[in-house]
């Protein structure tokens, strides 16, 4: 492995902080990461030397906000395997990205008994668009189940897919940890003649993406999940899909004119970009992006499987039978999500114990409930892990979990 | 920083490991709502018998959650049990007066005068010791749900 840990670690400002007196052991970056020094600094430096709005002034400020704003988009789309910058619409996070779709291209191509198919472990973002549409139009969800070993269910897969217009999956669950088969999925979506829109918020901070290899035609993703701030995400789709989409919100920036009896439409991207954007947020997308690039996907892979091997083992080793890992057992095929019922305490209760030890996990139905119904479970905790976590955060996690035990069982 | 004791008091704990009044009532007769805390997922089910006086007669209560949702649930049932509808409105005053000391705080309020006014000569009695919950705020959704849920009951009687 070519990292120097403790170098990364002394990158993230707030790591040095203390809870409760103690180290902070920041496990819950599957819900947002912390950002490094040269994010935070790229959205000071915006606004301290650079700050103008966009694609409007001619002056030098606004020529090099302009200029900082379009080389983020550029820098990345090229960090997911895009090969044209300009197929990179800026959303706000994930979520709207999936809305952008549901919303444009769903309006334009779906209509009643249109079949847009799910699976059991989809974000509600990934799911609640598509039950909006289908209230509004009548379309027909279906869903792929997922298997005893919390993976996805594809024996039926061509039958789900047969006639279908759409399939949104998630690349990685955020709860269970389990990477998806795109390339078969893919494959089926296709020649069942049907597009394919992949959430990719619990991948891209994780492991190398590329886009086009993908297949997909929609990716959504959030920039504060790969060390970029709130409110910037993206939305990549294939050109020409985004050239015959209609726009999203109406405003500035999304037209080329606009008289009183109409408007015409700005090319794309920014046909979907109505309004001022989250400039210096997409600034610092494009800091994060860099700075994943300058660490490398390869060895943040690499060490996030070390690290979640290792939690698997140990937090198996330690309890037993007092604890339920909802996801793949090793950490084969599955990212650094881990999901838990331990001792039969709930994870609220969990986390408030371990918080006392400056440990933070997640806990309740990580916006999933219709998988937490198949679980059968209310809640789970989940720690989840960063280029920036240590073995020693998992040791501390797994002796928070004794102390709570202990603390229960008084 | 308040320590885990003043949240998870012996009798908390001691109710949401043996809940009270645990179970269903045939409706109708008995009124029945369901609460959710959509942040976390937490559920209240309350069944209630009021009978021709509007005293409760009963109350089962069923659902699932963390320790503090579910104690509370516990907790108020046996504070509500044989209690008039009346009385039952005043517990819940006092009750999330006790709870919003807080966001009382927050918004400026004098926090100590509205609450002991909602408080004064109701006896809260076990319900007290949820008063540590205060102090995690991110924790009162969780000890309200159950009287959100009892308010919602009484409201849609009070209007049926």
């Amino acid at each position: 492995m070519s990292i120097d840990l403790a170098a990364i670690r002394a990158e993230f400002p707030l790591l040095k902080r203390k809870i409760n007196g103690k180290r902070l052991v920041y496990v819950d970056s599957a819900a947002t990461s912390q950002k490094p020094q040269s994010v935070l600094d790229a959205m000071d430096n915006y606004y301290t030397t650079q700050n103008a709005n966009v694609h409007r002034g001619v002056y030098t400020l606004a020529e090099e906000a302009t200029s900082a704003f379009e080389s983020a988009r550029a820098r990345t789309a090229k960090f997911i395997g895009a090969q044209d910058p300009h197929e990179l619409v800026f959303t706000r996070n994930a979520t709207e990205s999936i809305n952008l779709v549901a919303r444009t291209w769903g309006y334009q191509n779906l209509r009643d008994g249109d079949v847009v198919v799910l699976t059991e472990m989809e974000h509600h973002a990934n799911i609640v668009p598509w039950q909006m549409l289908s209230a509004e139009r009548g379309i027909i969800i279906r869903w792929i189940p997922i298997t005893s070993d919390y993976r996805l269910d594809l024996s039926d897969i061509d039958a789900l897919l047969d006639g279908a217009s759409l399939l949104a999956v998630t690349s990685m669950s955020n709860v269970l940890g389990t990477v998806n088969d795109l390339e078969k999925l893919v494959a089926a979506a296709r020649s069942a003649g049907a597009k394919v829109l992949v959430d990719a918020c619990q991948s891209i901070p994780h492991d190398p993406v590329d886009v086009v290899a993908w297949g997909a035609d929609f990716v959504a993703f959030s920039g504060h999940k790969m060390m970029g701030p709130t409110g910037i995400g993206a939305l990549w789709a294939r050109r020409e899909l985004l050239e015959e989409m209609p726009p999203f919100l109406g405003g500035g920036e999304m037209i080329r004119d606009v008289r009183k009896d109409g408007f015409t439409m700005n090319d794309v991207p920014w046909k979907f970009e109505a309004g001022t954007p989250a400039i210096a947020e997409a600034i610092g997308l494009g800091a994060a992006v860099d700075w994943l690039s300058a660490v490398g996907m390869e060895n943040i892979a690499e060490h996030e499987r070390a690290l979640t091997e290792y939690a698997l083992e140990q937090l198996t080793s330690a309890f037993g039978d007092e604890i339920t890992i909802y996801g793949p057992q090793t950490a084969e095929g599955r990212g650094s999500a881990v999901s838990f019922l331990f001792n039969e305490i709930h994870a609220h209760d969990i986390s408030q114990v371990l918080d006392e030890d400056g440990v933070c996990v997640r806990a309740g139905h990580h916006c999933a409930k219709p998988l937490m119904r198949v679980l059968g479970v209310p809640a789970t905790s989940r720690a989840s892990f960063a280029i920036y976590n240590t073995f020693e955060d998992v040791d501390a996690l797994v002796e928070a979990l004794h102390k709570a035990k202990t603390f229960f069982a008084r | 920083m308040p320590g885990l004791e003043d949240l998870y008091r012996e009798i908390i704990l001691d109710h949401y490991r043996s809940p009270r009044n645990r179970g269903e009532l045939p409706t109708p007769p008995a009124l029945s709502a369901e609460g959710f805390n959509p942040l976390c997922g937490d559920e209240v089910v309350l069944y209630l018998n009021v009978d021709a006086e509007g005293n409760v007669t009963d109350i089962k209560t069923g659902g699932q959650g963390c320790s503090i949702s579910q104690a509370s649930t516990s907790m108020m049932g046996a504070a509500v049990k044989g209690k008039s509808i009346a009385e039952a409105r005043q517990l819940i005053t006092a009750f999330k007066a006790l709870m919003s000391i807080h966001e009382s705080k927050l918004e400026g309020g004098d926090a100590t005068a509205a609450t002991e006014e909602a408080i004064a000569g109701v006896r809260l009695g076990d319900l007290e010791a949820l008063q540590g919950v205060v102090k995690f705020p991110v924790r009162i959704k969780c000890a309200t749900l159950a009287w959100n849920t009892l308010t919602q009951i009484l409201d849609e009687s009070d209007s049926a």
